[in-house]
This record gives C-alpha cells, sequence and structure tokens, in this order.
C-alpha cells in the first residue's frame, strides 16, 4: 500500500496545505454555483416564478352572470331574475359527507326526498364540482348556515339570483327552463363558468334557443386565500354584465289565462294577431312549472310530470299532431270556390254517402245543404260529394297555401308539423296511387291529415286576414309587412260568413257566442276520432283515452278581423269542450274583467287555481307511491290490486 | 482600546462574533416575517438560543487541543450510545423518533455526531503514524468509526444527516492524505452504487423524494410541492424581492416549513437575490475564517478538525440551498444561522467553538522532522 515512499510530517502537512486548498476551491465553486441558480431562478424565470406566486395567492371566482330577462309584448316578465340564498356542497372538500349533509338538512328542514337526492348526487361525483344543497332560501336560513360554516367544511352558502318564471307552469313548453350544466355541455365547452354554482343555462324551449343572447358575461372576484382555502381579504371585483332581455309577441296575462281556463283539461291553445302573425299566446296545458325544474326537480316531481297520461312534458302546441276534424271546412270551400263550385249549389244530405263498397256517415241527416249550411251545420255529404268532383289536390293546394302541413321559422327546439295528403304523397309515401275514399276521408280533416294546433291557427289568421302571415314570436317595432294570399276578397267573405254562422242561430256552436255587445267571433268545431268507430263513438260515456278530441278555431271580430285562434282539447269527446274555451279566451281579448267573472266559478268547481291543483296532485301521487312501496316492501297487504293501477282492467283496443 | 477594556474580553474574536450575530440578525429578520411578523414563536427564541449557544461558544474558545484531544473518542461513544438510545426508545414507543428528551432539552443526537465524528476522525489520523497513512491500517479504522453512526442514523431514517456524517469523516480521511485515487475510485464506485443503492437501499418515501427532485413539475401537488413552492417563493422575489413582510408564499402557507429547512425561500421572496447573495456572502467569509483558522493551525489534530469542522458546516450550506433552489431532493437539513431549530444550531455553534478555541491555541509546531 505505501508504495514505498516514506511520508514524513512535513509531507502530510504539505498535502493537507494543498488538499485544504483544493476544498476550498471546490466550495467556492459550489457557491458559485448556488448563486448563479439563485440568480437564474429569480431574474430569467422571474416572470414565470411571479405568475405562478400569484396565482397560488390569487383565487378567481366566478360570478353568474344574472340572465337576460323575457318579457311580453308589453314589458311584463315572463321570465326574470329573483335575488336569493343558496347553500352548495363541494364534495372534494367536505371530509364527513353523511354528517353534513344531515346537519344542513336540520338546518334547512329539508324533506326526506331531497335528503335522498343530494345524497345520490355526492355518491355519484367526488369533484370539485359543487352540488346544490338548496336554493331560494330566506336570510334566516342562510345565515344559520353561515353562522355554523366553520363545523361544515366544503360547505358554501352564497347570494346569488335564481330564474323566475312568474307566470309558473302556464309558459312552461315555450319558454323552456334552466339548469346546471351537464357534464357533457362542460365536456364541449370548458368553460370554469359553467362549473361555478349558481350558473345555468337554458335547458329547453325559448331558454335554451336564445341561451348566448341571454347568458351574458359573468364578473370575477378576486379573493387572496392561503394554502388551505381559507379566504384572507377580497383584492377586486368585476361585476357581471346581466344577459340582454328578450321581447316577446306574447300576452302574458292572455297565457296565464288561457293556461287556466284550460282547467283540468289536456289542450292547447293558439291566439295570433292574423295580420302580423303574431303569437299572443301559446298554451299547452297541462304543463310543468318552469321553476321546479330550474330549482331541481325533485323525485316525485318528475315522476309525477312522466306518469301523468296528460303527458305535461310535451308541448301539444308545437309537438301535438290531431287530425283537423271539420276544422278544414272552411279552408275546402275556399278550394271549392277557386275551382269554380258555385256556393248557392245544393247537395242533398241523406245521412252519408256510398263511395265504393263503403258507406261514409254524416252525423246528421242534413237534406239539402248549399256551402253555407254545409259549414254551419258541418254536413260531412257536402263535402264528401265536391271533393270527388274536383278531386283533392287543389284542396291539399290550399290547405298548404293556409299554413298546413308547413314548419314554420319559430326559435322552437322542435316542430311536429303533420300531413297534408295527396296524390303525389300518396304514391310516395304509401306507393299506391289515389282513391276516392282517401279524398273523402281527407276533405273532412280525417285519415292521412295532420296537423298541429299552431297550424290550425295560422289557417284561421290567414283566411281571417286574408294574408300569408307567418307566426312569430319575437316582437319587434318595425311594421311587418305580409303578402296577400291567393284567394278572392270574394271567397273570403263567404267563408267569414259561413264560420259566423257556426256560432250564430243555426250553426254547430251556438253557445260560442262572445258575450260582448257588438263583436260577433266566426269560428268552426272539429272533431277528430282516436278510434276507429266499430268501438262506438268518443263520447263522454267511454274511458278517457278512447274520447274523441275536441277541435276549434276562430276569428274575431268578424266584420273587421284581428283576431285568430285554435283551441285543441285531447279527448274532449268532441267540439263541445273545445269552443267554450275558444268563446272565454276570445272574450278576454275584448274584456277582461268580463272574462275573468266566467273563469272565477269554472275554477272553485276544478278545485282551485293551477298550483293548488298541482299541489294537489302532488300529494295523491306522493301518498300512492308511498302506499306502492309499503305493498312492494310487505309492509302492508293489498287488499285489492286495481287500487293501485286500474290501468290494467281497461281492454286494449287499437285505432 | 486595550486601555479602556479588559484584556479577556478585547482578546474575543470579535470580527468572527460581529459575522455571527449579523447572520443570526438576518435569520432573525426572516423569522419575524414568517410568523407574520411576530417575536413568537420563532424569531425570539432564535436570538435567544444565539446567544445562548454564543456564550457556549466561547466558552469553548478558552479550551485548548488537549482537551478536544482528549475527548474525542469519549464523546464519540457517548454519541454512538446516544443514538443506539434513540433507536430502542422509537422501537419500544413504536414508531421513528430521532430526538432524546434529556428534560431540560431535546438532543437530536445525530446532530451531535456531526461534530463527533470529526474529532474522531481526526484524533485517529492524528495517532496514525505518517508511514501508515498509505497503508491499510489507515482506511479500515476510518470505516468502523463511520459504520456505527452511519448505520444507526440511517435506521432513523435520515438520509440528509447520514450523508454529512459520513462526508465529514472522508473529508478529514482526504485532507490526512490518504491516495488520491481511493477518492477518484470512490467517486465512481459511487456513481455505479447510486442507482443500486436507490432501489434498494432508500425507503419508499425517500426514492420518492428523489425522483421528485429530478422531475418536480410531474406531482407538483404531491411529494413535488415543496420543491415546487420554494421555487416559486424565490423566483417569484426577483432582484430585490417583495419587501420584508411582504411574502405571500409563505405568509399564505404555501411553502412548506417556510421557518426550518425552506428558510431561504422564505428570506429570498421578500429579500429577493440581493438577500440571497448577502447570505452567500456571509457564509463564504464564514469559511473563509474557517480555512485560514485551519492554515494557521500548527499541530494536525488542530488541522484536521478545522477543516472538518468548516466542511461540515459547509455541508448544511450546499446541502440546504441545493435542496431550496430544486438542485438536490429534500432531504431535511436546516440552514446555518437563519433556520429555526435548537439541535441544529447547537451543532454548528460547537463547531465553531471548537474553531475559535483552534484559532485561540494555533499550538506549536509539534514535530517537524517526524
Amino acid at each position: 500500500m505505501n508504495g514505498g515512499k516514506v511520508i514524513s510530517s512535513a509531507v502530510q502537512s504539505l498535502t493537507f496545505t494543498r488538499r485544504a486548498t483544493i476544498i476550498g476551491g471546490l466550495q467556492v465553486g459550489i457557491g458559485l454555483l448556488l448563486a448563479g441558480r439563485m440568480a437564474y431562478i429569480s431574474v430569467a424565470e422571474n416572470e414565470r416564478y411571479q405568475l405562478l406566486s400569484e396565482s397560488n395567492r390569487v383565487n378567481l371566482t366566478l360570478i353568474p352572470p344574472r340572465r337576460g330577462w323575457l318579457v311580453d309584448r308589453n314589458g311584463k316578465p315572463i321570465a326574470n331574475n329573483r335575488s336569493d340564498f343558496r347553500v352548495d356542497i363541494i364534495p372534494d372538500r367536505t371530509p364527513n359527507k353523511e354528517q353534513t349533509v344531515a346537519t344542513l338538512a336540520k338546518l334547512l328542514s329539508l324533506d326526506a326526498e331531497e335528503v335522498e337526492r343530494i345524497n345520490n348526487e355526492l355518491k355519484q361525483t367526488n369533484s370539485f364540482q359543487p352540488i346544490q344543497v338548496a336554493s331560494g332560501l330566506d336570510w334566516e336560513k342562510y345565515a344559520a348556515v353561515s353562522v355554523r360554516l366553520p363545523d361544515l367544511p366544503g360547505v358554501s352558502p352564497r347570494q346569488g339570483f335564481s330564474r323566475f318564471y312568474p307566470t309558473g307552469a302556464a309558459v312552461g313548453h315555450l319558454v323552456g327552463y334552466v339548469g346546471i350544466a351537464s357534464a357533457e355541455d362542460y365536456k364541449e365547452n370548458p368553460n370554469p363558468i359553467l362549473i361555478t354554482p349558481g350558473y345555468k343555462i337554458g335547458k329547453d324551449g325559448l331558454e335554451k334557443h336564445f341561451e348566448d343572447r341571454l347568458q351574458g358575461e359573468p364578473g370575477a372576484k378576486r379573493v387572496e386565500v392561503t394554502a388551505r382555502g381559507k379566504i384572507i381579504r377580497e383584492l377586486d371585483t368585476q361585476s357581471d354584465v346581466p344577459g340582454k332581455p328578450l321581447k316577446l309577441t306574447l300576452d302574458a296575462e292572455l297565457q296565464e289565462y288561457a293556461a287556466r281556463r284550460l282547467g283540468p283539461e289536456s289542450g292547447s291553445v293558439v291566439v295570433m294577431d292574423c295580420h302580423t302573425g303574431e303569437i299572443l299566446t301559446m298554451t299547452s296545458m297541462p304543463s310543468f312549472d318552469p321553476n321546479s325544474f330550474s330549482d331541481g326537480i325533485g323525485v316525485t316531481e318528475y315522476g309525477m310530470l312522466r306518469d301523468d297520461d296528460h303527458v305535461p312534458l310535451r308541448d301539444k302546441s308545437l309537438r301535438g299532431l290531431y287530425p283537423p276534424g271539420s276544422t278544414v271546412k272552411p279552408m275546402d270551400t275556399l278550394a271549392l270556390m277557386r275551382a269554380g263550385i258555385d256556393p248557392e249549389e245544393t247537395v242533398s244530405c241523406p245521412g252519408g254517402l256510398r263511395v265504393g263498397n263503403r258507406f261514409f256517415n254524416c252525423h246528421s241527416t242534413h237534406g239539402s245543404v248549399n256551402m253555407n249550411r254545409a259549414v254551419a251545420q258541418s254536413c260531412d255529404t257536402y263535402f264528401y260529394k265536391m271533393a270527388l268532383r274536383i278531386g283533392y289536390d287543389p284542396i291539399a293546394k290550399a290547405a298548404r297555401e293556409l299554413g298546413m302541413g308547413e314548419k314554420y321559422d319559430l326559435p322552437v327546439p322542435s316542430q311536429s308539423y303533420g300531413t297534408v295528403p295527396d296524390s303525389d304523397w300518396m304514391e310516395r309515401k304509401h306507393k299506391r296511387p289515389w282513391a276516392n275514399f282517401d279524398s273523402v276521408n281527407s276533405v273532412i280533416g280525417q285519415g292521412y291529415v295532420l296537423s298541429n294546433p299552431l297550424q290550425l291557427a295560422v289557417m284561421a289568421s290567414r283566411m281571417a286576414s286574408g294574408k300569408k302571415v307567418q307566426p312569430r314570436l319575437l316582437f319587434t317595432n318595425k311594421k311587418i309587412e305580409v303578402p296577400a294570399i291567393n284567394f278572392s276578397q270574394e271567397h273570403l267573405m263567404h267563408a267569414h260568413q259561413a264560420m259566423a254562422d257556426v256560432v250564430s242561430g243555426r250553426g254547430t256552436a251556438r253557445r260560442a257566442s262572445l258575450p260582448l255587445d257588438g263583436i260577433r267571433m266566426g269560428g268552426k268545431t272539429g272533431t277528430a276520432q282516436v278510434v276507429g268507430l266499430n268501438v262506438g263513438r268518443g263520447g263522454r260515456d267511454v274511458p278517457w283515452k278512447f274520447r274523441d278530441h275536441g277541435l276549434f278555431i276562430a276569428f274575431a271580430p268578424v266584420d273587421n278581423p284581428r283576431y285568430a285562434m285554435s283551441v285543441v282539447i285531447e279527448h274532449g269527446a268532441g267540439s263541445s269542450s273545445a269552443y267554450p274555451v275558444a268563446r272565454d279566451v276570445m272574450t278576454f281579448m275584448f274584456d277582461r274583467e268580463k272574462a275573468m267573472e266566467q273563469l272565477e266559478p269554472l275554477e272553485k268547481s276544478w278545485g282551485g287555481n293551477i298550483a293548488e291543483r298541482t299541489a294537489k296532485k302532488m300529494t295523491a301521487y306522493r301518498a300512492q307511491k308511498e302506499l306502492e312501496k309499503a305493498i312492494a316492501e310487505g309492509r302492508i297487504q293489498s287488499t285489492s290490486d286495481d287500487d293501485i293501477s286500474d290501468q290494467n282492467t281497461e281492454p286494449q283496443v287499437g285505432q | 482600546m486595550s486601555d479602556f477594556v479588559p484584556a479577556p474580553i478585547a482578546q474575543l474574536p470579535w470580527k468572527t462574533i460581529l459575522l455571527l450575530l449579523i447572520m443570526a440578525s438576518f435569520g432573525f429578520v426572516v423569522l419575524y416575517s414568517a410568523a407574520g411578523g411576530s417575536l413568537t414563536p420563532w424569531a425570539g427564541l432564535h436570538m435567544v438560543r444565539f446567544f445562548m449557544f454564543l456564550a457556549m461558544a466561547i466558552v469553548f474558545s478558552r479550551l485548548n487541543e488537549n482537551f478536544w484531544k482528549a475527548i474525542a473518542f469519549p464523546v464519540y461513544i457517548a454519541v454512538v450510545v446516544m443514538l443506539l438510545g434513540v433507536e430502542l426508545i422509537g422501537a419500544v414507543g413504536g414508531g421513528s423518533q430521532r430526538w432524546l428528551n434529556l428534560g431540560f432539552i431535546r438532543i437530536q443526537p445525530s446532530e451531535l455526531m456531526k461534530v463527533a465524528i470529526i474529532l474522531a476522525v481526526a484524533r485517529f489520523y492524528d495517532l496514525l503514524p505518517p508511514s501508515q497513512i498509505r497503508s491499510w491500517s489507515a482506511i479500515w479504522p476510518l470505516l468502523v468509526l463511520l459504520a456505527f453512526p452511519c448505520g444507526l442514523i440511517i435506521l432513523q431514517p435520515d438520509l440528509g444527516t447520514t450523508i454529512t456524517v459520513a462526508a465529514g469523516a472522508l473529508t478529514i480521511a482526504f485532507l490526512a492524505g490518504l491516495p488520491m485515487r481511493l477518492f477518484v475510485g470512490g467517486a465512481v464506485a459511487l456513481a455505479v452504487l447510486t442507482p443500486i443503492a436507490f432501489f434498494f437501499g432508500l425507503e419508499e418515501y425517500q426514492q420518492r423524494r428523489v425522483t421528485t427532485f429530478l422531475n418536480p413539475e410531474n406531482d407538483p401537488l404531491g411529494a413535488g410541492y415543496h420543491i415546487t413552492q420554494s421555487k416559486i417563493a424565490i423566483g417569484s422575489g426577483g432582484v430585490f424581492g417583495k419587501g420584508f413582510l411582504n411574502g405571500t408564499q409563505s405568509h399564505l402557507d404555501y411553502l412548506p416549513e417556510g421557518h426550518t429547512d425552506f428558510v431561504f425561500a422564505t428570506m429570498a421572496e421578500e429579500w429577493g437575490l440581493l438577500g440571497g447573495v448577502v447570505v452567500l456572502f456571509g457564509f463564504f467569509l464564514l469559511f473563509r475564517w474557517g480555512l485560514g483558522v485551519a492554515m494557521k493551525a500548527k499541530t494536525r489534530f488542530s488541522q484536521l478538525v478545522a477543516v472538518g469542522l468548516t466542511a461540515t458546516i459547509f455541508f448544511y450550506v450546499a446541502i440546504n440551498l441545493m435542496m431550496v433552489m430544486g438542485l438536490a431532493p429534500v432531504v431535511g437539513i436546516p440552514l446555518p444561522f437563519l433556520s429555526h431549530g435548537g439541535s441544529s444550531m447547537m451543532t454548528i455553534m460547537i463547531c465553531v467553538g471548537i474553531l475559535m478555541s483552534i484559532d485561540r491555541h494555533p499550538g506549536r509546531q509539534s514535530s517537524a522532522f517526524g
């Protein structure tokens, strides 16, 4: 090892000095390296680290913007924003979820169903996306939660705005509702505002269609926070830019009136300005309360809506398709006159007509009828014969000119636009030639003819004004120029007279005359069969779902038409269910007080207004569900299964 | 001056004391700010301890070389026994423990070992006849001396201290004149063995610290959090810093251990590169003084001890700063004079005290001719 070298203390001392110098050098080297490194971090990368330091320190909280209002033609709010207090839970920051929810349930007096909803949502997500516990709270409850915050980690009480629909269910289908953005929405547009508590986006109807306009721009609050998320102080706040308001052609009061007047029926009322096409109301009932949807609807309430055979979740005005029945007859007369038929020509009605080997009934034996009487008394035989004479294609053309089968340019999520059949259509769709019985069926609005209530209102409008109006929902101050339709004034006057006679002395809707001096209404009844005649007539003596639909189209005043409308009552057992509604709604157009007087006794007999009836229904539904659950769990012995479900015993009959 | 001031006081190494006072005072300022502008819980105690240990160091400076020679091995054995005690208490109490509670003070024996190993190894090479310095008998006792403390400290487990202890001992061996090829060969072996040690020798949390050190951004909220936040603190300070009491990383708790291991980051955030350079310059003066003491020392023992102690302080500083700036893994080594912590301050001041003692008693050239 020693290599033969004799090492003395002196040599060792020299070695020491040399090596100590090396160590000193190394130390200086490392010192310089450290200084260099520090200079690099603090000078060259200063900007980057300053940014990181700021983003550590400053927590940006987005403030959801207030949505733009929806207002009616008179500026009355249809959807506005209500200042409210809300409480959310941020799952990630809540260590003891069940305990926290239980405490909140006690503080906010939440019912069992709400607690279940919150617990379900908590189980499904485990992230920073907040879950709503409650909104629309009053100050006391909000304060009760706020003071206990130190014991409730992850709970976030906030003050904000929530969407409010003053007319509730009356506007449900048309306006839609708002809700929390879904995971898909966020994936599509990963904007942090979407997962900010209290931020809602339009989910249906106008709210969805005009989302961009109504949305507004979020504000922001910058706060200084510690690493543990404790807020030290507020730095600054940039307020939100509310969304732009949207003015609709609707008349909110009329909309509400129509909704209330429909009562317990399932149906639709559409009223239009027949010169401009402005939709004054487009009501579909029963409906859902958009306020409930916007707050996050409860399981029971949604279940009730889903299970209801009156389909409150479907917009009947736009998505309901019905055979228009006899309401097409005034339109038929225009087609006939344009084809050269003399209105004074009479046809004999022996109570029906044999076409081929089938006998087509008329609902009565009218004897000798001319065009006017055929409309007023709704004689089918007259139209059977005339349709066979001129063929159905010219009538189909007239129907389309008057708006049937048309999809309108409207800001709505979807429209079902039905069918106006003709020979081309038959070849295309069913690969067979047009037959006589097709003409006979179609001319009285049966067979393949289908339309939605809005189309019926447009047809009534175009006939009333002689103008090719397009339905519109957005209010404009500009003058709306509308071209004329291709029917002569004389023919239109004739049709008007026939429709006036429907409502007057000898017509089918005598009770529909307006209780107003000097204002007459013209109209046309319609009954659409739901089941084949072999089951029998769809009157009040058969189960609800087999009853005929009742329809009515109308315009007023007869002498100088201003408004046109359609009323459809599903399974109303004939037109007598529809025209009283039309009468009262039209009365409302001219004399609101009188119309309200008509409504009040009716609502009393139905068991209260819409909200009251919904509450009662809800209680009953909840009780039934409880009972079902109890029986399923074996807590109660079922005495009769019919109590729970009376559907099974009904006969299954096709159309 | 000597006319007015009593001789014992005038003889004190005032320049060194002044340097230490300045550095500790800067530590005081930083700790005052780290506590959000408060003397408690760190800054006040920091200064009390400093003066206490400074007094101890001055007492040490009166002791001469023979005293240190005499206690070298006994102290070493005592500290090894204490380390063993810590291990046993930990094993009985369940869970690792690094300190011994002596009632009036809690001592980390591993800290004391940093000094004890220097004294023991220096004493060994002092006793070793010069002719045997290149023989096997110059090596195996060193390994034995290292094996006990390093084995016990790595069991705690405390990688940072183990490295410091071993590095101190090896520095003395290097200075004592062991063949250069051993160190070169050792460095090569280390390069080869490091990966093996990494995979088989380290606890999982230690492995994670190392991997995180290599890539802190991969795990910014987990183990990389310390390094990332520390770099943000230093980087955002810039050249002049955010100003006294204006640090956000430290005050808002983003910087973990801002008063102990990462005190330099706390300082740099408020005082910037300027503060960093001042601190580095302070340490430079301290090491220059330490090496100067070694160069002036006349006996082999004092020479070796002086450089060994200087190197020990240097390892504290270097490892800590490299860690704080993201050049080394997080190993838990405090920064002398700035970090809050009694044990490390005691160790540093013992080192300083012994250095002052050697400064005062450079000794006589003992055996110039063999």
